[in-house]
């Protein structure tokens, strides 16, 4: 068997958090070129400050000025940067306890080469010149016992936004493939499952049913028969079409499974459960392994279909 | 309260890398057979289905609904998730089983580890405001706790090549395994660094993979299993995320599950433990003396099926009763950075 179609996926967005108010004055001052701790139930001074106590689970509200530099409790060496890690050349991770502190923070230190790391070096902040309030206003440390640059004026942070960028290879199943590949052809391609008979269109890589693979394929028409629908009157970021439009369930024929998928050439109050439709494919050179080579469907001017022929696809 | 036991169990082979989606139902489908074929059961047969895995792995939202699939959920069953390890899951259904609403249930975990980079992946479990932000990969982390440990003399290098080279050798019986063979510990510690001080061989593989076990209750067990696994302790527990808070060097947590377990008198262990060092660390932390057998399948480092490999741990002690090889075992599964959160799962044999 060929291997199954594959294609990256790049998978991004912002997770946008409230600070509240302890996270807050800790990220607040990183802007301010300040580093802010919290007292623990015990007397420990935590930085980055813990909101609660991690072992009485008390509320911790006083907060302690702590140094910008401090001393390495722990360290390991990336010869080669990983996306969006503090440093795009050979760095290493450190736990570092800053002076006025009892824990220690996570941060990269940029120190050049592994032999110039110990555990105990004496680092520093080495500030980021634009500061917006988060952990990255710390650009990194450096191996220095001199204090950073002085703190300055800034006002405070209630939000912080953390974009996230990851990659796959996201692979088609055995029984997606054909269908994919008979798309680019412009033909297709469903899986019958060999216990209950059942006609998946798109096909599932199991029968939800019978929990099989699905191992027969056979070829539809572009046929098919309305099942249920709607009017979308909403605007919504990424829209193609202007609203009112018809979003319907096409159930192609000889197929068990209704797809959703646009209608047109037909008034949205004009439609009906039950209309017989056909596929408007884009043309031939714009197809891919994609579902979006049908346009849309349009009605097929075929009387409508009665209730009992796809009253159990509903 | 009513004895629940571990009496059937199946994984897939641990590979680099599969074909398959990351729904993991071309995974998951054959194990399904495996152990319900095993056991003489149909899908019918069970009372309760209990998943773990994860979206950020599979890289799409509700990857666990389509795995759903393989189960062939129709007439509806009672299901359920954790997005974690699936041993996280078997505890749900282990109280399920206990609170006598169902006699039978199936538990699962997948994950295809290779369709993403792992390494940035496991940032995402990390504090979303001070930490994950910056990045950090999971051997980057590991490699602090391995220094930190190195520095108090808790073990060194050749320590933890010592226990690579034993998981691989242990390895050579487990047809399944992903990383087998006989290595020399100077030979292993010839190699470069890949995080200082990191080799390859202290870490686990990206593996794909899955594994299930089928949980049932009092007689229901025994007329399914000739030597029934009796859980007699199953606890977790969890220390706080921010590592820098707390001793590295240890576990906590791990000693607490291990306690409240009852770990005394085990005979083999299965550890959930991703990098060398974390092996020592957690035999120590679990009290296992040198007269127990630990991971004779080779363990993590021989194949590390993300969100599967704990629960694997447990049915691969499981199965060291169900053969009758032993009396008293123990599965251990991990999650969160850094060994941050254990699970502990004491299984017996009776005659
Ligand atoms: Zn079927």
């Amino acid at each position: 068997m060929t291997k199954p179609l594959s294609a990256p996926l790049d998978v991004g967005f912002d997770y946008t958090r409230s600070t509240g108010p302890t996270l807050g004055r800790f990220l607040s001052d990183l802007r301010r070129r300040k580093v802010t701790g919290i007292r623990g139930s015990d007397g420990r001074v935590h930085v980055p400050p813990l909101e609660y106590d991690p072992v009485t689970a008390e509320r911790l509200t006083e907060f302690v000025d702590v140094a910008s530099t401090g001393v390495v409790r722990g360290w390991s060496w990336i010869p080669e940067p990983l996306e969006a890690q503090p440093l795009d050349r050979p760095f290493a991770w450190a736990l570092i306890q800053l002076d006025g502190a009892d824990t220690s923070l996570l941060h990269a230190v940029d120190a050049g080469s592994p032999d110039r790391m110990s555990t105990g070096a004496r680092v520093r902040v080495r500030w980021r010149a634009d500061r917006v309030g988060a952990i990255t206003d710390i650009e990194c440390f450096e191996l220095s016992d001199e204090p950073s640059d002085e703190p300055v004026e800034a006002d405070d942070v209630t939000m912080v936004t953390t974009p996230v960028h990851l990659h796959y290879t996201h692979s088609a199943s055995p029984t997606e493939d054909p269908f994919l590949r008979g798309l680019m052809d412009g033909r297709l391609i469903a899986q019958r499952c060999p216990a209950c008979e059942k006609v998946y269109f798109p096909p599932r890589p199991a029968c939800p049913t019978d929990g099989v693979p699905t191992t027969d394929q056979i070829e539809l028409s572009d046929r098919g028969t309305i099942t249920t629908f709607c009017v979308v009157n909403v605007p919504f970021l990424g829209q193609r079409i202007p609203p009112p439009y018809v979003s319907a369930y096409v159930l192609l024929d000889g197929a068990d499974i209704p797809f959703l998928h646009l209608l047109l050439g037909v008034a949205p109050e004009d439609v009906r459960m039950g209309m017989r439709v056909e596929a408007v494919w884009k043309p031939r050179e714009e197809w891919g392994p994609t579902m979006q080579n049908i346009d849309h469907f349009r009605p097929s001017g075929e009387p409508d279909a009665p209730f009992d022929s796809y009253s159990q696809h509903l | 309260m009513r004895d629940v036991a571990v009496v059937g169990f199946a994984q897939t082979p641990c590979v680099r890398e599969t074909d398959g989606t990351t729904n993991g139902v071309e995974m998951l489908v054959p194990i399904f057979h495996e152990v319900l074929g095993s056991l003489g059961l149909t899908k019918s047969d069970i009372g309760f289905w209990c998943s773990g895995s994860s979206d950020y792995l599979a890289g799409r939202a509700f990857s666990f609904v389509s795995a759903v699939d393989a189960i062939g959920a129709f007439p509806p069953i009672m299901e359920s998730h954790v997005e974690m390890d699936a041993a996280w899951a078997l505890y749900e259904a282990w109280v399920k089983l206990l609170c006598g609403e169902v006699d039978t249930a199936l538990v699962y975990g997948f994950g295809k580890s290779s369709a993403g980079q792992l390494r940035r992946v496991m940032a995402m479990q990390l504090d979303p405001y001070v930490v994950t932000p910056l990045w950090p990969d999971s051997l980057g982390l590991a490699g602090i706790q391995a220094r930190m440990g190195i520095e108090a003399g808790l073990w060194d290098e050749r320590a933890m090549a010592s226990v690579a080279a034993q998981s691989r050798a242990a390895a050579l019986s487990n047809p399944l395994a992903q990383l087998s063979g006989s290595f020399e510990v100077d030979d292993l510690l010839a190699a470069e660094y890949v995080v200082d001080p990191l080799r390859r061989h202290d870490c686990a593989p990206i593996t794909d993979g899955a594994a299930t076990i089928v949980l049932a209750a009092g007689d229901r067990a025994r007329e399914l299993c000739e030597r029934p696994a009796w859980i007699t302790g199953f606890e977790h527990r969890v220390d706080s995320p921010s590592f820098g808070t707390r001793d590295l060097t240890t576990s906590p947590s791990a000693v607490a599950a291990g306690k409240a377990a009852g770990a005394d008198g085990i005979e083999v262990a299965e550890l959930h433990a991703p990098f060398t060092h974390q092996e020592i660390l957690l035999r120590q932390a679990l009290g296992l003396g040198d007269d127990v057998v630990v991971n004779p399948s080779g363990g993590v480092l021989a194949g590390n099926p993300m969100f599967a490999a704990g629960l694997a741990r447990i049915g691969e002690a499981a199965r060291r009763v169900h053969d009758g090889t032993a009396s008293k075992v123990l599965g251990h599964a991990t999650s969160g950075p850094l060994l941050q959160q254990n699970l502990v799962c004491v299984m017996e044999g009776r005659a």
